[in-house]
């Protein structure tokens, strides 16, 4: 006996058996309607709570990120501004140091360039002799007349020769002294010259003190705006960070192409120094010297930037003696200067390897002695090559200053991300409680649906009863509809 | 393509220093292993410039750490004596261009000098290739016959042995037609049939390459 003929009720007439199941079914199913109603009621709102808090939690979390986000981009403008600060500070201190320190000096030089004029002024004010008044009475002495005497004639000859030397005298006494005058005032000049230049020193020292003063006014406030944790600095510092994020992730872009290039110059010929068949997990053993090479610059370049005080990706070389930060300076300096002329020497060999390998094919296919004559630009190619591998090691130490940015802009940028998949995943599951709460009710409606026979003979009977009595009493009183009443009950509590 | 590339080296770098598996990992590249065996019967010495064409271009070919071995076929091949000239290729890209270079030389003074055999013993050139190869172990195995492949053995010579070919890659090059494969192009047929039966059953790849214009994929994958 199949499973089939266990439900054939009747042999033989398959569509009374079906009728009759589907009479069994629904009879069954309106008996069981109130429990049925209740568990799936119940399973919606399990479902739809369940959803409520993952949901709620999901915010709990988003808004925590959010804070934390906020905290740590404060944190990294704050420490960014105080950095900026104390660079500006810096450079105050340097300009006093320089152009203030020596202000007794100037002030001195000042004096000395006062003192000199107030001298020559005064010596340019002395008196000179007083003009020559001589010439009436030579004048006078030429007009007396000799009355014939040639004696008188003789002694009045005199006389008029000897003032006329007088005169003359007194006119040299007279040039000299102002010629004298005049030297005086002359050489002031250049003092007056100095004096202005000193003071032209100085108005430029007060301005360019001025001019950082303000600068550091400027960031003063924009250090304050962060402190107090404003939302205009917090956005500000946001866009900053976005922004600093797609502008590192495109230097660094092109440090890797960079780093690419230089992998190609020189790991051909590592295999002249490790060999060209060793592996090491599937990687030749020259390609890894040859990377190893080039990540050695690398943290070279990284420890250089770090120990000039460029970047500040390790605190630890910050914070190192002065003394013994600049020695690791010219030691990193030194290593990225060998490791750069290894690269130029494998750049070499690398052409050197080319240019075999050319002969060699040329020998073996066109069957003759290939001299291998290289053309006259081949020098160019080759001091290009090697160029670049000397060049490029340094150009990849300046990796550092992006690298930093990108550090420091990725935790942001992380963050931001973090908090728009919280956000996310806070609206499916709204979205899924609510879908799980509205379903609950759908499903009750679609089970009275599929009992819609046994509900209508039960609403039948219902108004059947109640017309009796109201007949009787004639009282008025709507018949009421016992499947509806059920399910907006089932709704009503829900909503 | 290649900035992931050199990611890709560098991630590796970086899990190997991080493993600290350098030891472990240190393995040699796959390499190439060439037998070559050229016929020297008969009028087929005349086609020994082809060959040469030939070794120069698995010459050009081939890679440092890689084998390569000449060996001429004729009345008895299995023996070392009938190999013309045989080479590891050094690491060093510029000691294996040297060697290429003597190698080459080696086998024009050969072609020089070469005289005619009665026989012809592909077999034992094949079972000498085997060996060669197997002794070399090298990570893709090659036998080159530059033959019409049509064997003449001497009385008393037994060649009727299974071949072990298993992971070598066969490849008949220039095999001429006879003037009695003109007059029944069957025989020239059977004869092919008959050496890539004995190949592939012997675990081995076979190919017919004749036109030597064409020689880019005669080693296969490198």
């Amino acid at each position: 006996m199949t499973f089939s003929d266990v439900l054939l009720i009747l042999p033989g007439h398959p569509a009374i058996s079906v009728i009759f199941w589907v009479i069994i079914l629904a009879v069954s199913l309106y008996l069981a309607r109130s429990p049925a109603h209740g568990a799936i009621l119940s399973l919606s709102k399990v479902l739809h709570h369940g959803f409520r808090i993952a949901a709620h939690s999901t915010r709990l979390a988003e808004q925590k990120l959010t804070q934390r986000n906020r905290e740590v981009l404060l944190a990294a403008g704050r420490e960014a501004s105080e950095r900026i600060v104390e660079r500006e500070f810096d450079r105050v201190d340097a300009t006093v140091r320089r152009d203030l320190a020596g202000y007794p000096a100037l002030q001195r030089q000042l004096s000395e360039q006062i003192l000199s004029i107030d001298e020559d002024y005064k010596q340019s004010t002395e008196v000179p002799p007083a003009p020559p008044g001589w010439l009436k009475a030579v004048e006078s002495v030429a007009k007396i007349p000799s009355s014939g005497d040639p004696m008188v004639a003789n002694i009045l000859g005199d006389i008029h020769q000897s003032l006329v030397k007088a005169q003359n005298s007194a006119i040299d006494e007279y040039r000299k002294s102002s010629h004298e005058r005049h030297m005086l005032l002359k050489r002031m000049m250049p003092h007056w010259r100095k004096l202005l230049q000193v003071l032209g020193q100085v108005d430029k020292s007060v301005n360019s003190l001025i001019e950082r003063s303000k600068t550091i006014d400027r960031h003063m406030d924009e250090y304050e705006q962060i402190t107090k944790g404003s939302d205009r600095a917090v956005r500000m510092l946001s866009s900053s960070s976005i922004t600093q994020f797609f502008i590192s992730a495109f230097v660094l872009a092109i440090a890797i192409g960079g780093a690419v290039i230089n992998f190609h110059l020189i790991a051909r010929p590592m295999s002249e120094m490790v060999g060209g068949t060793s592996m090491i997990m599937g990687f030749k053993t020259a390609n890894i010297a040859a990377l190893v090479i080039i990540l050695v610059e690398i943290a070279m370049g990284l420890f250089l930037m770090e120990s000039l005080r460029i970047t500040r990706l390790f605190p630890v070389i910050g914070a190192l003696d002065d003394k013994i930060r600049v020695r690791m300076v010219y030691i990193t300096f030194a290593m990225l200067f060998c490791l750069a002329g290894i690269e130029a020497g494998l750049a070499y060999m690398r052409e050197i390897l080319s240019q075999s390998d050319a002969a060699l094919v040329a020998y073996l296919m066109e069957n003759k002695q290939a001299n291998a004559a290289a053309p006259q630009s081949r020098w160019i190619t080759t001091a290009a090559q090697m160029a670049m591998g000397f060049i490029l090691p340094f150009a990849l130490t300046f990796v550092a200053i992006p690298l930093e940015s990108f550090v420091h802009s990725l935790r942001t940028v992380l963050g931001l991300i973090g908090v728009g998949l919280l956000r996310a995943v806070e609206f499916v599951l709204r979205l899924l409680g609510n879908v799980s709460r509205y379903a609950g009710i759908m499903f009750v409606q679609i089970y009275d649906l599929l009992i819609f026979a046994p509900l209508w003979i039960e609403r039948q009977v219902k108004g059947r009863a109640e017309s009796e009595p109201e007949k009787g009493t004639s009282e008025k009183k709507k018949p009421e509809r016992g499947g509806q009443e059920v399910g907006t009950a089932a709704v009503g509590g829900q909503s | 393509m290649k900035a992931l590339k050199f990611l890709a080296l560098t991630a590796t770098l970086l899990a190997v220093s991080i493993t600290g598996g350098c030891d472990k990992a240190d393995t040699v590249a796959p390499t190439r292993g060439v037998y070559m065996l050229i016929d020297t019967s008969g009028t087929y010495t005349n086609e020994l410039k082809k060959a040469q064409t030939i070794i120069n271009f698995v010459l050009a070919k081939l890679n440092p750490g890689d084998s390569f071995a000449v060996a001429s076929i004729n009345t008895g091949s299995f023996t070392e004596k009938d190999i013309i000239d045989k080479v590891t290729f050094d690491d060093r890209p510029s000691m294996a261009n040297a060697q290429k270079r003597q190698f080459r030389e080696t086998v024009d003074k050969f072609v020089k000098t070469v005289k005619p055999s009665a026989y012809t013993d592909v077999t034992g050139g094949i079972l000498q290739a085997i060996e060669y190869l197997n002794e070399k172990d090298p990570g893709h195995k090659t036998i080159l016959i530059f033959s019409d492949l049509k064997q003449e053995l001497k009385k008393g010579y037994v060649r009727d042995i299974p071949l072990q070919l298993n992971g070598f890659d066969v490849v008949a090059l220039n095999v001429t037609k006879l003037h009695s494969d003109n007059v029944d192009p069957r025989e020239y047929m059977n004869r092919l049939e008959t050496w890539r039966k004995r190949v592939e059953s012997g675990g081995g790849s076979w190919r017919v390459v004749n036109d030597l214009e064409r020689l880019d994929n005669i080693l296969g994958p490198s």
